[in-house]
C-alpha cells in the first residue's frame, strides 16, 4: 500500500445557530467521518447540496472547528475554489496575487519570485501576457488556472479542489481537467475532488466517497461502485445521470 | 447614438477647479490684506476697487473670503482626513475581527452619532479650547463614526469572500490581509465618501466658526463673516450674500462631484 | 408554430455590438426543441427576445419571429400582452428569484389567470390545485398557502413550471431550469416536462448548456456558437453523427462513462 498523506478519523462538525430568545440550536454538518488519502490518489467526494462536502473540506483545511482527528503525514494542503469569480483579488494583477505565498515564504529574492511565477504560469497553460492582467479580463476558465498555480506554488502534497468545474463551460471543463490530471502525473500530487456531478468525478478519480447529509454512505474504488453500487442512495445517484 | 455627458462631474469639477484656483492665489496673494482695517471706507458697496465692498470694519471683504474660504478648505480637509484615518482604522479592525471588540467600539460610535453633533463640539471645545487646530480635532471625532460604520460594513463582507480565504491558506497575516488585500477594493466606497464628507466639513466649519467657537477674530473664516454680516443684511446686503454664495459655491462643487461619481458607477 | 427567420439581435450601448447573428429555427406544435450553447452563444438572449422580455430600446433586432402566423416584432404592445404571457410562457433556471418571496405560491401561481382570463377566484383556486397536483407538488392545499422560502429547490420549481403551464400556453421556454437543482430532483423536472409536454402537445424551447440533459428531453436540437446556430437537426442524430467541428468538440467534452480521462 501506498504512504497515506492525511488520515481524517471521527470528523464530526456542528454548526451552532444562536437564538435570541429560545434555545440554541445545533446543526449536525458532519457526523462522524473517516477515511484516508494516499500519495498519488485522486479520491473523489460526491454528494447533492447540503450533504456536507463542503464542510469536510474546510474541516481538513483547519478553516472551521470540528471533533475528530485530522492527521496531515504532508505539507498543509492547498484549496482550489469553486467560484473562480470570487478567489481572486479583484483589485490585483494576477502576477502580484501568484507571487505573494512566495513573498509571504520569504525565502526568495525579487528575481527569483518572478522566475518562479512566469514559470508556474506557464504550466498552468497562461503566458506571461497574463502578468499584468487583472482578474476582471480573464474568463472562467483562464481565472480558475490561475486558482490552481496560486495553489502549486506552495507545493502542497494534496490539493483539495471544490467543485473545481461546476461554473465552467463543458469545453472549458474539459481542458481544466486535462491539466489537473496533466499536473497530478508530472508532480505525483493527490486530490480530494469534491463534486456534486458524478460525470466529472468518474472522468478522473480512482476512489471515490458518496455523502448523504453528513454521513458517507459508500466508498470505493470507482468502476466497482459504478457497476456495483450496494447503497441505495448511490443508486439512486447513479440512475438519475 | 445620444451621447451622454455626466454633466453633474463637469460642472462640479468646473466649480471646484475654479474656487480651489482662486484660493490658492488668495494663499500667495489678496487685493489688500484681509485684516486691513480702513475706518474711512467701511460699508461700502462693490467698486472697482473693492470688487464685493467692505465690511463693518473697512476691511476689503473679497479679500476676506479668499482667506477665509482657504481657511475653511484647509480645516475641512484636515477633519475629513482625520476622520478617514481613524475611522477606517477602527472600521478594518472591527470589521475585520468583529466579536466583543466590535461590538464595544461600535457602541461608543453609536454613542458619539447620537449626540447633537453641535452640543458634542461644543463639550470638546471646551474641553481642548477654541482655535483654527482644535476644532480640526473636534469635528475628526465627530466625523469618526460615520466612516467607521461604512468601513466595518465593507470589511464584514469582503472577508467573507473566496480571495480572502486564500490569502489566509497563503498564510498571510491579518495585517496584511486588512490593508493590503482588502482596502484597496473599498476605493470606491470612501471615494464617495470622502465627497459627501467634506460637504459635511465644511458646513460643519462654517456653524462652528459662526457660533464663535471655531476660528476666532481677526482671522478670515466663513462662518465668522456670516454671523458679522448677519447685523448688516439690511444695510449692505452684498456682504452676507458674497459670504453666502461663496459657501454655496463650494459646497455645491463637490455634490455635483460626488453625483456625478455616483452616475458613473451606476452606468 | 414557431418560425424564426434571420433573427439578428444587437446591444446598443456606445457602440452597436451584434449577439446573434440572423438565425433561422422552427418549431412544430407540441415539438421539444433544444437550444444548446455555451456562455456567450446568444441563446438566452434569443429565448428572451421570442419571450418578449428585452427592453426594446437598448437593443436593435431585425428579422422575423412569427409565432402562429404573426410576427411577433411587428406587433404593438397591446397585440404582444396578448400572446406573451399567455401563449408563450416562460420558466427560468433560478427558482428562488423567479418567484416573489412575499407573496404565496398558490397566488402566483393563479397570477397569470388573473391577468388573461375571466374566471372567479373559486374557479381559479381549483384549477391552481389541479395544476399543482398534476406537477406532483406534495399536499397541494397545504402548498398552496405556502412561501417560496418553505419549498425546497426542486419543489420551488415546480412551482414556476405549474405558473406557466396553468394558462395552457403553445410554448413553453424553459432556460436552464435543471441547473440549479441537485441531480436526482433534475431528473424528476425533466420527467415531469416531457409528460406535460406530451399529455397537453405544449411546445418546449429548452435551453442549456448541459448536453446530456438536453438529450434526454428533446427531439430536436440546434447548435448555438457566438450567436450563430451551426447545427440544427434530430437529437440522436446530432449526438451519433455530428457534423459540424464544434458540435463535435461539445460533444466530446461531455463527461459521461465513455470517456473516463484517468
Amino acid at each position: 500500500m501506498s504512504e497515506i498523506i492525511l488520515q481524517v478519523n471521527n470528523l464530526s462538525v456542528t454548526y451552532d445557530s444562536f437564538r435570541v430568545f429560545g434555545r440554541k440550536k445545533s446543526y449536525q454538518a458532519v457526523s462522524d467521518v473517516s477515511f484516508h488519502i494516499e500519495r498519488g490518489e485522486i479520491l473523489g467526494l460526491v454528494g447533492e447540496s447540503g450533504c456536507g462536502k463542503s464542510t469536510i473540506a474546510k474541516a481538513v483545511l483547519g478553516m472551521i472547528s470540528h471533533t475528530g482527528e485530522v492527521v496531515h503525514f504532508s505539507k498543509r494542503p492547498q484549496l482550489v475554489f469553486q467560484d473562480p469569480y470570487s478567489s481572486l483579488n479583484p483589485s490585483k494583477t494576477i502576477g502580484w496575487i501568484v507571487e505573494e505565498p512566495l513573498r509571504i515564504f520569504g525565502k526568495y529574492n525579487k528575481a527569483e519570485r518572478k522566475r518562479r511565477v512566469a514559470d508556474m504560469l506557464q504550466r498552468v497553460g497562461l503566458g506571461s501576457e497574463y502578468l499584468d492582467r487583472k482578474p476582471s479580463e480573464l474568463s472562467g476558465g483562464q481565472r480558475q488556472r490561475v486558482c490552481i498555480a496560486i495553489a502549486l506554488i506552495q507545493r502542497p502534497q494534496l490539493i483539495i479542489a471544490d467543485e473545481p468545474v461546476s461554473a465552467l463551460d463543458v469545453t472549458i471543463q474539459a481542458q481544466i481537467l486535462d491539466l489537473l490530471l496533466e499536473l497530478q502525473k508530472e508532480l505525483g500530487l493527490s486530490y480530494l475532488f469534491v463534486s456534486h456531478d458524478l460525470n466529472v468525478i468518474y472522468q478522473i478519480c480512482d476512489r471515490v466517497m458518496v455523502m448523504k447529509d453528513g454521513n458517507i454512505v459508500e466508498c470505493g474504488e470507482i468502476e466497482e461502485l459504478f457497476s456495483n453500487a450496494k447503497d441505495e442512495y448511490t443508486k439512486k445517484l447513479l440512475s438519475s445521470i | 447614438m445620444r451621447k451622454n455627458y455626466n454633466y453633474n462631474l463637469i460642472f462640479g469639477c468646473c466649480i471646484t477647479a475654479f474656487m480651489a484656483v482662486v484660493i490658492i492665489i488668495g494663499f500667495f496673494y489678496t487685493p489688500y490684506s484681509p485684516s486691513a482695517i480702513n475706518a474711512a471706507d467701511k460699508l461700502n458697496t462693490p467698486s472697482i476697487s473693492h470688487i464685493l465692498g467692505t465690511d463693518n470694519f473697512g476691511r476689503d471683504i473679497f479679500s476676506r473670503i479668499l482667506e477665509g474660504a482657504g481657511t475653511t478648505m484647509t480645516i475641512a480637509a484636515a477633519t475629513v482626513l482625520f476622520g478617514i484615518v481613524v475611522g477606517s482604522t477602527i472600521g478594518a479592525i472591527t470589521g475585520y475581527f468583529g466579536g466583543i471588540f466590535d461590538e464595544v467600539l461600535m457602541r461608543i460610535c453609536d454613542v458619539i452619532t447620537v449626540f447633537p453633533s453641535i452640543l458634542l463640539a461644543l463639550v470638546l471645545i471646551s474641553i481642548i479650547g477654541p482655535g483654527k487646530y482644535n476644532i480640526i480635532i473636534a469635528l475628526g471625532i465627530l466625523f469618526v463614526p460615520s466612516y467607521a460604520k461604512v468601513v466595518r460594513t465593507e470589511f464584514a463582507r469582503q472577508k467573507e469572500l473566496d480571495y480572502v480565504r486564500s490569502a489566509k491558506l497563503m498564510g498571510v497575516g491579518h495585517f496584511r490581509i486588512m490593508f493590503v488585500h482588502i482596502l484597496p477594493n473599498i476605493k470606491t466606497v470612501l471615494f464617495s465618501s470622502i465627497a459627501i464628507g467634506f460637504n459635511n466639513a465644511v458646513l460643519a466649519e462654517a456653524s462652528m466658526s459662526y457660533l464663535s467657537i471655531g476660528v476666532q477674530a481677526p482671522d478670515a473664516s466663513l462662518g465668522r463673516m456670516l454671523s458679522e454680516s448677519q447685523s448688516y443684511f439690511f444695510s449692505a446686503p452684498w456682504y452676507a450674500l458674497s459670504v453666502g454664495g461663496t459657501i454655496i459655491l463650494l459646497i455645491l462643487g463637490f455634490s455635483l462631484i460626488s453625483e456625478g461619481l455616483g452616475d458613473r458607477g451606476r452606468a | 408554430m414557431l418560425d424564426i427567420k434571420n433573427l439578428k439581435i444587437s446591444f446598443v450601448e456606445k457602440n452597436t455590438t451584434e449577439v446573434v447573428h440572423g438565425i433561422n429555427l422552427h418549431m412544430d406544435g407540441g415539438e421539444k426543441l433544444g437550444l444548446v450553447g455555451e456562455s456567450g452563444s446568444g441563446k438566452s438572449i434569443t429565448a428572451l427576445t421570442i419571450a418578449g422580455l428585452i427592453k426594446r430600446q437598448k437593443m436593435e433586432i431585425s428579422g422575423e419571429i412569427n409565432f402562429l402566423g404573426q410576427n411577433l416584432l411587428d406587433c404593438s404592445r397591446q397585440e404582444l400582452r396578448a400572446i406573451q404571457g399567455k401563449d408563450i410562457c416562460m420558466v427560468f433556471q433560478e427558482p428562488m428569484t423567479s418567484l416573489n418571496p412575499l407573496m404565496r405560491i398558490g397566488y402566483q401561481i393563479e397570477e397569470c389567470l388573473k391577468l388573461h382570463t375571466d374566471l372567479s377566484a373559486v374557479q381559479r383556486k381549483s384549477l391552481a390545485l389541479e395544476v399543482m397536483e398534476k406537477v406532483g407538488l406534495p399536499n397541494p392545499e397545504k402548498t398552496y398557502m405556502k412561501y417560496p422560502h418553505e419549498l425546497s429547490g426542486g419543489q420551488r420549481q415546480r412551482a414556476l413550471i405549474a405558473s406557466a403551464f396553468i394558462i395552457n400556453p403553445k410554448l413553453l421556454i424553459a432556460d436552464e431550469p435543471t441547473t440549479a437543482l441537485d441531480v436526482t430532483v433534475q431528473a424528476q423536472i425533466i420527467d415531469l416536462l416531457n409528460r406535460i409536454s406530451d399529455a397537453h402537445n405544449i411546445g418546449i424551447l429548452f435551453i442549456s448548456h448541459d448536453l446530456n440533459i438536453v438529450r434526454k428531453i428533446c427531439d430536436r436540437v440546434a447548435v448555438m456558437k457566438d450567436g450563430n446556430i451551426v447545427e440544427i437537426g434530430n437529437t440522436e442524430d446530432i449526438f451519433n453523427s455530428p457534423k459540424d467541428e464544434y458540435t463535435r468538440k461539445l460533444i466530446a467534452a461531455i463527461p459521461t462513462r465513455k470517456n473516463r480521462k484517468r
